[in-house]
């Protein structure tokens, strides 16, 4: 009864799917699906590589630094990183000292409380405060950038597949808009023509605008290029802080485990011994 | 229970056997999984999975209580909780990645346990009941692991609580008040955050409880083996411990070192960037795509494209896809072989290999967009993967000639006849 019941259900099931699967072959042949403007156009992002990539691959301290220094000249204008403290940043080599300073300096200061009034006020940042937003909410940035929000940029690089190769090569990516590219898929007002994003039109306008728009304290050349992979190296920071300590543990538990993994086979082999044979 | 020959525990320190006089707990473990609990001596390394599946059981309910500790379940919150466990709290990193890569080695582990118990044959008698539990099992992991994806708050995590809930409101009737009263709203908010986090905490508890039934069962007839040929005498077992202990340990061993590969070199390789995106409402991603295992079970989904008469579309995908799983429980009375093991039915063979290849073509359906070529393609596998529980095991069973089976499991390892 069972057998006969299930040999019924699997019969409506299968035969179902199959004329199901027909259909779809039919739909396929009379309307064959159409390559969308977006697929034609839109780019993976370039190849791009950094000292941190890797097994052994390690952050490199100056260039997290010239990242962050592109991200406070060039991208904080717009961007938030609100899930980074300023604290964070003694892992990119500045000392306690120079955290503080960078706190107290930000352009934004940190929305507070006027202590005799209690009406709203701001303070200079201090170590411990997260970095602040330069919008005061979403309203007032969308209000900003032509109804545009600028995405908080703490995880981007995360949040984006192969995101820091997606990063570098956004930020290098803007182009004249193509020839070929249909009327309804070129960049309305406001809007910037740049394959490497998904719909290729983009709000926000070339951020990295010409050679030596900052001006690194470590003496490298500020290339348009050089800006783009340093900031992209300080984004993957922002999203990935404890890389280096996680894979400085993964080699110890690896190395552990390797010798732990070997002595378990020999004692497996030795209780065996007498089993194997005979 | 077990067999005549099995070691009796006999406590060597004075305080042990105080112990056992009054609380038997220290035998109840030794014949379990101790030296008291006799196994075929010619299990192959298949048979690590069980084991593993339960470490991996341990290894998230350590980390997840220690997330716990510092995940906040709000909507506006939870986002944030996780960022500071990966950012702020003490090896947090670490805890939250071996968490998320612990979910992915448990259904790993479990998906090779089963594989193994469906082609040695692990589910028929006497062993009918290890194999029902053990479906149970996969059904609370799965509504464990949906739960625990939906708990970070990013966009996956919503939209993917949005589509697995929109399950119900398929159900005639009843569907659309079921999912309200379910989610506790109408889409997933707070209340759904709240009660997810509350049974995502409970459910794997239930798991362990489960197992504990899964086990007891597996102890009546004690364990398969892969010739399938039942215990005859002493000579055909071994004590579990030391030496199933010992193969199990360097099992674990291999198991750990891929684990930490995984979540110490590449932690997201598995995840999906956009829960990396705070969940967001008004802006639904370009592609929901669950974990990748339920990639295979997303396909049967998708692959109900029709109406049948009455029936709409939606509603056969639903049922089918949880008919998918639910046909395991009749899978002993599907296959009436009297013959175990794979090994010794060459045409049940040939066909477990093409349900393996049918499921992995299911996931690769699964996890590419839901366009013509992978829904003509996830169709006719889901049309294989029915056809082949509900139709060609049965047949098969009817008609294959089995190979013929060794007269003993000690004839099968050494080559000889017992000798006693």
């Amino acid at each position: 009864m069972v057998r006969l019941i299930a040999f019924l259900i699997g019969l409506f099931m299968s035969g179902w799917l199959l004329v199901s699967a027909g259909i779809t072959t039919y739909g396929m042949i009379t309307d064959p699906a159409k390559e969308t403007v977006e697929a034609k156009f839109h780019k993976h992002p370039k190849h791009v590589s950094f000292k941190h990539d890797g097994l052994f691959g390690k952050y490199d301290k100056q260039q997290l630094q010239r990242g962050f220094k592109v991200f406070t000249e060039v991208c904080s204008a717009c961007h938030s990183a609100k899930l980074v403290s300023f604290r964070d940043l003694s892992a990119l080599g500045y000392s306690e000292d120079e955290v503080k300073a960078i706190a107290k300096g930000w352009k934004t200061e940190v929305p507070s409380i006027n202590p005799d009034t209690g009406e709203a006020a701001t303070r200079p940042g201090i170590a411990a405060d997260k970095i602040p937003s330069p919008y005061a909410n979403d309203t007032a940035a969308r209000a900003a950038n032509n109804n545009a929000l600028p995405p908080d940029l703490s995880l981007i690089t995360k949040a984006r597949h192969n995101g820091p190769a997606y990063v570098y090569s956004l930020l290098t990516g803007y182009q004249p808009v193509p020839a070929n590219l249909p009327k309804e898929n070129r960049p309305g007002t406001g809007l910037h023509y740049n394959p490497y994003f998904a719909n290729l039109n983009l709000a926000m306008a070339e951020p990295l605008t010409a050679d030596g728009q900052v001006t690194y304290d470590d003496g490298t050349k500020a290339t348009k290029d050089q800006m783009a992979k340093d900031v992209a190296a300080f984004l993957t920071w922002t999203a990935e802080p404890k890389m280096n300590a996680r894979k400085a543990a993964g080699w110890v538990s690896l190395i552990f485990l390797l010798i732990f993994t070997g002595l378990t086979y020999l004692s497996y082999r030795t209780i065996w011994a007498d089993k194997k044979k005979h | 229970m077990s067999f005549p020959w099995a070691n009796e525990y006999k406590p060597q320190h004075p305080l042990m056997q105080w112990v056992d006089e009054r609380l038997p707990l220290p035998r109840f473990v030794y014949n379990a999984i101790g030296g008291g609990y006799p196994v075929p001596r010619n299990l192959n390394y298949w048979w690590n999975f069980g084991v593993l599946s339960g470490v991996a059981l341990v290894i998230q309910i350590v980390t997840g209580i220690i997330l716990a500790m510092h995940y906040y379940a709000s909507v506006g919150g939870a986002f944030e909780s996780v960022e500071h466990i990966m950012r702020d709290v003490n090896g947090g990193w670490f805890l939250r990645y071996a968490h998320m890569n612990g979910a992915s080695f448990f259904f790993i582990v479990v998906y090779l346990h089963i594989f193994r118990g469906l082609y040695y044959g692990s589910y028929k008698a006497p062993r009918e009941m290890v194999w029902l539990l053990g479906v149970v099992i996969f059904l609370l992991m799965m509504a464990t692991a949906f739960m625990g994806y939906v708990l970070p708050w990013g966009q996956m995590s919503f939209w993917g609580a949005q589509v697995i809930t929109s399950f119900f409101s398929a159900i005639p009737v009843v569907g659309e008040p079921l999912r309200q009263w379910l989610l506790g709203g109408f889409a997933p908010d707070q209340a759904a955050l709240n009660r997810f986090f509350s049974l995502h905490y409970l459910l794997p508890f239930v798991i362990a409880a489960v197992i504990i039934l899964h086990v007891w069962a597996l102890h009546i007839p004690g364990s398969s083996n892969p010739t399938g040929v039942s215990v005859k005498s002493e000579q055909d077992t071994v004590p579990f411990h030391p030496y199933y202990t010992a193969k199990d340990g360097f099992g674990l061993g291999l198991f750990l070192i891929l684990f930490v590969i995984l979540t110490f070199f590449a932690p997201n390789l598995l995840g999906h960037p956009d829960n990396y995106i705070p969940a967001n409402p008004l802006s639904t991603p370009a592609h929901i795509v669950p974990e990748w295992y339920f990639w295979p079970f997303y396909a049967i989904l998708r692959a109900f494209t029709v109406d049948f008469l009455f029936i709409p579309a939606k509603l056969l995908g639903v049922l089918a896809m949880f008919g998918s799983i639910a046909l395991l429980f009749f899978l002993p009375w599907l296959d009436t072989s009297p013959v175990r093991s794979g090994n010794y039915r060459p045409l049940f063979r040939k066909f477990f290999w093409v349900l393996l290849i049918d499921i992995a073509i299911l996931g690769y359906c699964g996890v590419m967009p839901a366009e013509g070529p992978y829904i003509l393609l996830g169709q006719i596998a889901s049309a294989y993967y029915f056809a082949h529980f509900l139709i060609i095991l049965p047949i098969v069973s009817r008609i294959e000639k089995p190979l013929a089976l060794p007269n003993s499991i000690t004839e099968a390892v050494t080559g000889k006849a017992a000798a006693a």
